[in-house]
This record gives C-alpha cells, sequence and structure tokens, in this order.
C-alpha cells in the first residue's frame, strides 16, 4: 500500500496542459475546418479539467483561508465555460455553412482572400 | 488509465482523415473526461459535461458534418501547407509548459487530495450559481440567446 502512486492535483494539470497542447497541434495543422473547431472543444475542455482539478484542491483547505466544502468556484466556472463553449460551436458552425455555401469546400487552404 | 483514454482519444481527434472519427474519437474524450470529473468529486459538472457536451455539441457537429458533404475532402491531404510552422509553434508552446514545471516545480499543489464525501453537491454548487454568481449566470443566459440569433442569421439563404 505504501507504494501505490497517489494522484495530486500536479498530475490533473499535467494532463490538462498535454490535452492543451493536442488542441492546440490541432488547430495550427489541420486542414479541415471542422476538426479545427473540434479541437478548439479539446482546448476547452483542457481549460475545464484545470479549473475543476483547482477547486477539488480548494475544498481541502482550511475554511478561513478560503476553503471548505463550499468553496466549488471552479466548478461554476467550469459550467460557465461548457455553456459559452455551446454558443461559440453553435455560432462556428453556422459561419462554416454559410462559408460552405458560398464556396463548395472545407478547406482553410482556399481561405486565401485577404493574403497579400 | 483515464487519462491514457483522453490522451490516445486527442491524438485521434487531431490527426485521423475523416472528420466523422474525429468526431467519434472527441466524444471519447469527453466521456474519459466526465469520469475524471467524477474522480474529483464533482458530479454536477460531470452530468452536465455529458448532457450538454457529449450529447449536444458533438452532435451538432455531427449534423453539420452530415450537411457539409465531404466525400471529396476524404481524397484530399489531412494536414494544411503551413503544418511546419504549425507544429514548431506547438513544440515552442509544450516547451514552455515544461520549463515552467521545471522551474517552478516547487509552488505546485503536491499534496494528496482530500477525500469529501458530502450527498450535497448539486446543492452546494446551485447555492454559489444563483446567490453569487447570479448574474453572470443571467449574462450567460443573454449570450445563448444571442448565439441562437447568431446562428440562425448565419446560416439563412437570405437574411
Amino acid at each position: 500500500m505504501d507504494s501505490m502512486l497517489h494522484i495530486t492535483t500536479l498530475h490533473y494539470l499535467v494532463l490538462g496542459a498535454a490535452l492543451f497542447l493536442l488542441g492546440v497541434i490541432g488547430v495550427l495543422t489541420r486542414r479541415n475546418v471542422v476538426v479545427v473547431l473540434m479541437s478548439i472543444e479539446l482546448i476547452l475542455n483542457a481549460v475545464n479539467l484545470n479549473l475543476v482539478a483547482f477547486s477539488h484542491y480548494w475544498q481541502g483547505m482550511p475554511v478561513p483561508l478560503g476553503g471548505g466544502s463550499l468553496a466549488l468556484h471552479g466548478q461554476v466556472f467550469a459550467i460557465f465555460v461548457i455553456t459559452d463553449a455551446a454558443a461559440e460551436a453553435a455560432v462556428g458552425l453556422g459561419i462554416l455553412i454559410a462559408f460552405f455555401r458560398n464556396k463548395e469546400t472545407v478547406n482553410i487552404d482556399e481561405v486565401h482572400l485577404l493574403k497579400w | 488509465m483515464l487519462s491514457g483514454m483522453m490522451l490516445v482519444g486527442g491524438i485521434l481527434v487531431i490527426t485521423r482523415k475523416n472528420p466523422v472519427h474525429s468526431a467519434l474519437a472527441l466524444i471519447t474524450v469527453l466521456l474519459a473526461q466526465a469520469a475524471i470529473y467524477l474522480m474529483l468529486y464533482a458530479p454536477f459538472v460531470a452530468g452536465v459535461q455529458i448532457i450538454l457536451y457529449a450529447g449536444g455539441i458533438m452532435v451538432l457537429f455531427l449534423f453539420v458534418i452530415m450537411l457539409v458533404n465531404i466525400d471529396r475532402a476524404a481524397k484530399e491531404k489531412t494536414f494544411n501547407s503551413q503544418w511546419l510552422v504549425g507544429s514548431v509553434a506547438a513544440i515552442a508552446l509544450g516547451g514552455l509548459f515544461v520549463a515552467v514545471y521545471i522551474k517552478g516545480n516547487n509552488i505546485f499543489p503536491e499534496h494528496v487530495m482530500p477525500g469529501v464525501a458530502d450527498n450535497s453537491n448539486t446543492q452546494n454548487v446551485a447555492t454559489l450559481l444563483y446567490g453569487q454568481y447570479m448574474f453572470a449566470f443571467e449574462i450567460a443566459s443573454l449570450l445563448l440567446l444571442v448565439a441562437i440569433i447568431g446562428a440562425v442569421v448565419m446560416a439563412k439563404k437570405r437574411i
């Protein structure tokens, strides 16, 4: 039992950072617009994981320092981030549909009208 | 094991050629994340994530993938024309993360996490949400209204 790996907050932060990095790679290198939007959702999920991990950390702190079992500010923030992600996904996909109606393609490389 | 599933799902999202495969991998990531939220004693956020994210947003993505008919795109290249610069930038960001981890190693919280075992998590979240964050809650509903109007206007044929 002593050699069991304790899962600390740091492990959740590292996992969130790794997911964030994967999302950033997806945004910067994919050609398909839908996959870019899905990578943005991956980034937002990594941020949510950080928030909820820190909220659990603060639940273990004593109450005068701002902790206690009612210190769920991170979870409330995570709910707001999920709501925001829904709104932005809807608007982004609306833009995608309008763009596809004009150009019949879903490549980002074809969006170069503003290029100099 | 859950984190391994999330990382494999994330890698699958960014590397599959068919976007339907990417969407299914993202659903896997979201479900694994809901399980991790349960491990972090946050059942309300886990439920919200499954209902809203995996059940709403991903269904929206799948509908749009079906609308945007990309049979032709399945034969094209996967990575765009600036993938080298993008990969270098992302690796630079990863190096920044590693540098932050190495330099500031003693300020990261490393103690063992406590096991909070009360059954009223939803009630506590509701106390905070409708009490202290009531203004943000109303603004979020206004934001959703604006997003609905925006999405409808963007996808109409004639305004």
